[in-house]
């Protein structure tokens, strides 16, 4: 995408209907850190990939709890994704305290797109650099949606964004059909082999992702170091290097095979 | 702010035009509900009255309506209150169907909104002037609430409202039982009611009764209930003291 004579206003149309504007802020998610999530008919999973800056720091939270029957994993601008979690949560909790009763994901996402084209018709405004993947339970089941800065949402069976997101693409595009009907752990272990995929052979270990999960009859919550290393081991899910002489080592080399980082284009805002 | 502050003689004093502004008493009201849950569902009941004050001045005033699928509401209190509250509920029932995303508003959620409306109306000094019931199936659970006018709200196997409350709950917690038939349910209901019809002064004799289950509401046509005066106590009542009445 070059620079043009049309892209200084989020309010302006280029001659061929677009606005670069928004697009550019679509760019600032696909320069994220991979988020990645998928579905069946009474849990959703959600996943991302957590590199910190240097091995000093902390992560950059990705993963946010909105309610006991929403979640949402973001990819871009991590503190535009922060201020709408903010915005998802008090709605959430509006809507309980008027009608006791969890807000359905169908609803909130819908709420949130609107909000999101507000961005993207004013000329005071620039558009939220960030895409959600929100997660959670209605009346009807489980749903993953997808909402873009753009303003628009979609549903999801399965779904990835962010950087390196088409290896994960290509893995869920394999196997989504049978994620209707799988058991919460297939879905997990799927998630983290998507995850995996993103990592372009990097070794897959704890301490470079994170794992939420929300169904019917469990609330959301982020799976604790722990239980996500077990589940990787258990499954056997390692990098295409040879395994450590000793497993307990795995986390510290873990970050250091990180230590490659992220790619150079990346911004620094928004590992 | 105590009852004898708004007396109409302590208008002048209150300041003027703000309380043309917010309700001070009722004027058209309407007397008890009883409501119960049965087998299959909720039973309310509650006579087509509307008085002025002590004068029986309306009698096909319509105190029970549906809400959406899954509710019914009965309400006692001021009747123009209640005729905006049904326009609120409406509304609320309407945007709720415009998302058309397979969600819909149950009895709990129409039952909390209807407490928050009343308590924040309560609050501002500005109450709609109601006790309400409000009760419902929504996959297969039933759910029966009442809300009064300062937002009091609590769930029960049976509710009522006024004197409802004093003269069919003592009744109904004899008498209720889970389970309870169809026609169970309608004759202890109208066990209430004549009760109310002997010995509520606001009480007319003709009433409905509204049943909801998983299939849907159901508001029965008016009718009244037969009463019985041939008491031998009622009979020359001036025999011990001539000329009284």
């Amino acid at each position: 995408m070059f620079r043009n004579q049309y892209d200084t206003d989020v309010t302006t149309w280029s001659p061929a209907g677009r606005l670069f504007q928004v697009e550019y802020a679509m760019e600032a998610v696909k320069q994220g850190s991979a988020a990645i999530g998928l579905r069946s008919k009474t849990h959703v999973v959600l996943a991302c990939v957590n590199k910190s800056t240097s091995e000093l720091s902390s992560h950059q939270k990705k993963i946010f709890k909105v309610d006991d029957h929403i979640g949402v994993s973001i990819a871009g601008l991590t503190a535009d994704g922060r201020v709408l979690s903010r915005y998802m949560r008090n709605e959430c909790i509006n809507y309980s305290y008027t009608y006791e009763s969890p807000l359905p994901v169908g609803r909130l996402v819908v709420q949130l797109a609107d909000k999101a084209q507000v961005c993207t018709q004013r000329s005071w405004k620039r558009p939220y650099g960030v895409g959600l993947l929100v997660g959670g339970l209605d009346e009807s089941g489980a749903h993953l949606y997808y909402n873009c800065p753009s303003g628009n949402y979609f549903e999801y069976q399965a779904f990835a964004i962010g950087s390196r997101s088409q290896a994960a693409k290509t893995y869920l595009e394999r196997k989504f059909e049978t994620f209707t009907d799988s058991s919460r752990d297939n879905l997990v272990k799927d998630a983290l082999f998507a995850l995996r995929e993103t990592l372009q052979g990097e070794r897959l270990t704890s301490s470079v992702c994170t794992i939420a999960v929300v169904g019917v009859g469990e609330a959301f919550h982020i799976l604790d170091q722990e239980t996500v290393q077990g589940l990787i081991n258990e499954f056997e899910i390692v990098g295409e290097e040879p395994a450590p002489a000793d497993e307990t080592a795995a986390p510290d080399q873990g970050s250091s095979a990180a230590a490659q980082g992220p790619s150079e284009d990346v911004a620094p805002m928004d590992i | 702010m105590n009852v004898s502050d708004s007396t109409p003689a302590m208008n002048n004093l209150m300041g003027s035009e703000a309380d043309s502004q917010r309700t001070l008493y009722p004027y058209v009201t309407g007397t008890s509900v009883v409501g119960i849950k049965y087998k299959d569902g909720i039973l309310l009941a509650a006579d087509m009255g509307g008085s002025y004050g002590s004068t029986l001045r309306y009698k096909t005033v319509e105190r029970l309506k549906s809400v959406g699928k899954h509710s019914i509401i009965g309400a006692s209190g001021e009747i123009s209150d209640f005729q905006e509250i049904m326009r609120n509920l409406d509304d609320l029932i309407l945007y709720d169907n415009m998302w058309d995303d397979g969600n819909s508003f149950g009895p709990k959620e129409v039952h909390n909104y209807l407490t928050r409306m009343m308590y924040n109306r309560r609050n501002k000094f500005n109450p709609l002037w109601n006790s309400l019931v409000l009760g419902g199936v929504k996959n297969g659970q039933k759910y029966l609430g009442t809300v009064s006018m300062i937002g009091v709200h609590y769930e029960d196997n049976h509710v009522a409202t006024g004197f409802g409350n004093h003269l069919a709950r003592p009744l109904l917690r004899d008498e209720w039982h889970e389970n309870l038939t169809f026609e169970e349910g309608v004759k202890l209901l109208e066990k209430c009611m004549r009760v109310l019809l002997y010995r509520d002064r606001s009480a007319v004799n003709k009433l409905q009764i509204a049943k909801i289950t998983e299939e849907g509401v159901t508001i029965s046509q008016p009718y009244a209930l037969k009463t019985f005066w041939g008491f031998s106590a009622f009979k020359n009542p001036t025999a011990g003291a001539e000329g009284s009445w």
